[in-house]
């Protein structure tokens, strides 16, 4: 039984294979219409995250399956004290997979021991969130045709940005990629993730505070949010949310092709004047992110 | 029980020196009601000193505890005053129950019944990490 708890746990050819299954799906929607017909995926949301659980649910409805579940852990038997053990062995009794976020870091992997069906990790707190960088994996793929030789961007949030170290952490393994660091020096990429992944995988790398200054080079520009509560006090936060804007000013030197991503939901660090613009990319991460949760669910599912 | 010689039991040698109390404590032995005898600082020919722990009593202990906290350290067991074993203890590749995690985010700080499980995930730096939320234990 083949659970997804951490985008780690798949091989880069495996990754490519879900690329290819996604892009089919794109290209063929019809041929997977039915694909899942009879089964049954379980959204266990012990913290709400509409935005993830509708797309796993509208991954699950386009491949002709249904959906059962909870979006937050008031209506669940958790808020009765069940364990995370019993909860996912009593769902493996009804559904066919689980898509599952927890407050709690590795929860999920918890329920993949005990469920007896496939577990998706669709989020276990700051930890790891797998399908949400299998839908930057994919946006990169369909912009770009690819990922060797391309210069990617990361902004704002590199600190805690879960999001921006697991992706790293899957480019990483491709060849000839470029990654330039933009964020405060409060928010900087944490020593161990430079050591680990870039300087372990001979990932040429710069660190700089300007943004506009780094845009004219990048292929990719993958923004984050600066959440509040990661600092400790307002006036920080206050100083620095508005630091890293992109708007059509600091647009103007930027690539022709750049591909501008953010995994959504903005606050302001994106103008709205941008939506428009061709190279902004982060609406089509959304839709992504529902075709690389309908390939790995056939893939698990052992369909294909 | 003399502390140089015991009939049946386990002598834990070449722990290295300052090491003995923490085995000591993860081992549990304090709660044994056996002879138990800890040496501190016992002069060593190649080490120049060591710790010793000697337990006068047949019981089981966690050899993945000692490979934990001190990877080459010896284990000589007795029988009937003779040595019939001598093993060198390697790093253990899991560690269940020895260790808490102390993530207070992770899935094991609200859920009290699930084992505390770290995977060496590094072995030339002695890294062990917790296997549901990767934070790695304090050695
Ligand atoms: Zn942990």
């Amino acid at each position: 039984m083949r659970s997804i708890i951490d985008v780690r746990d798949l091989s880069i050819e495996e990754i490519d294979e879900l690329i290819r299954i996604a892009c089919d799906i794109i290209d063929n929607p019809g041929k997977y219409s039915e694909m899942c017909h009879g089964k049954k995926l379980a959204t266990l949301f012990f913290e709400p995250s509409t935005r993830t659980r509708l797309s796993f649910e509208a991954a699950m409805y386009e491949l002709g399956g249904n959906v059962l579940g909870f979006s937050e852990a008031q209506s669940s038997s958790a808020a009765k004290g069940e364990s995370v053990a019993d909860t996912a062995r009593t769902v493996g009794c009804y559904a066919d997979i689980i898509a599952m976020r927890h407050p709690k870091e590795g929860a999920p992997y918890v329920a993949s021991l005990h469920a007896g069906i496939p577990v998706i990790n669709a989020g276990d707190g700051g930890h790891n969130h797998p399908t949400q960088t299998l839908a930057d994996l994919l946006t990169i793929y369909r912009e770009k045709g690819g990922f060797s030789g391309l210069t990617v961007g990361f902004c704002g949030d590199l600190k805690f940005g879960r999001t921006v170290h697991s992706l790293i952490n899957a480019l990483a393994r491709y060849e000839d990629i470029k990654i330039v660091l933009i964020s405060p020096e409060e928010l900087k990429l944490p020593s161990y993730v430079k050591r680990d992944v870039l300087k372990k995988n001979k990932i040429p790398y710069v660190q700089t505070t300007d943004l506009e200054d780094a845009i004219p080079q990048l292929d990719i520009l993958y923004m984050t949010r600066v959440q509040r509560e990661r600092f400790f006090n307002e006036e920080d936060y206050l100083r620095l949310k508005d630091s890293y804007i992109l708007d059509p000013k600091k647009l103007v030197n930027a690539k022709e092709d750049l591909c501008i991503m953010h995994p959504l939901p903005r606050v302001n660090e994106i103008s709205v004047a941008i939506d428009e613009d061709p190279r902004a990319c982060y609406f089509k991460q959304v839709l992504n992110g529902k075709y690389m949760r309908m390939a790995l669910m056939l893939k698990l599912l052992e369909i294909l | 029980m003399r502390v140089d010689a015991i009939q049946n039991g386990i002598v834990i040698d070449h722990i290295t020196a300052g090491r003995g109390m923490q085995l000591y404590e993860l081992l549990g032995l304090g709660e044994l009601e056996c002879p138990v005898a800890l040496m501190m600082h016992a002069v060593s020919g190649k080490m120049g000193s060591k710790d010793i722990i000697k337990i006068d009593a047949d019981i089981p202990v966690d050899l993945d505890v000692i490979g934990y906290v001190d990877p080459g350290a010896t284990v000589n067991f007795i029988r009937d005053g003779k040595l019939i074993e001598k093993r060198r203890i390697e790093m253990p590749k899991m560690l269940t129950n020895v260790i808490r995690c102390r993530n207070p985010r992770c899935i094991t700080s609200v859920e009290q019944e699930l084992d505390h499980v770290f995977r060496l995930t590094d072995e030339e730096n002695k890294v062990y990490r917790c296997i549901y939320c990767e934070t790695k234990a304090k050695v």
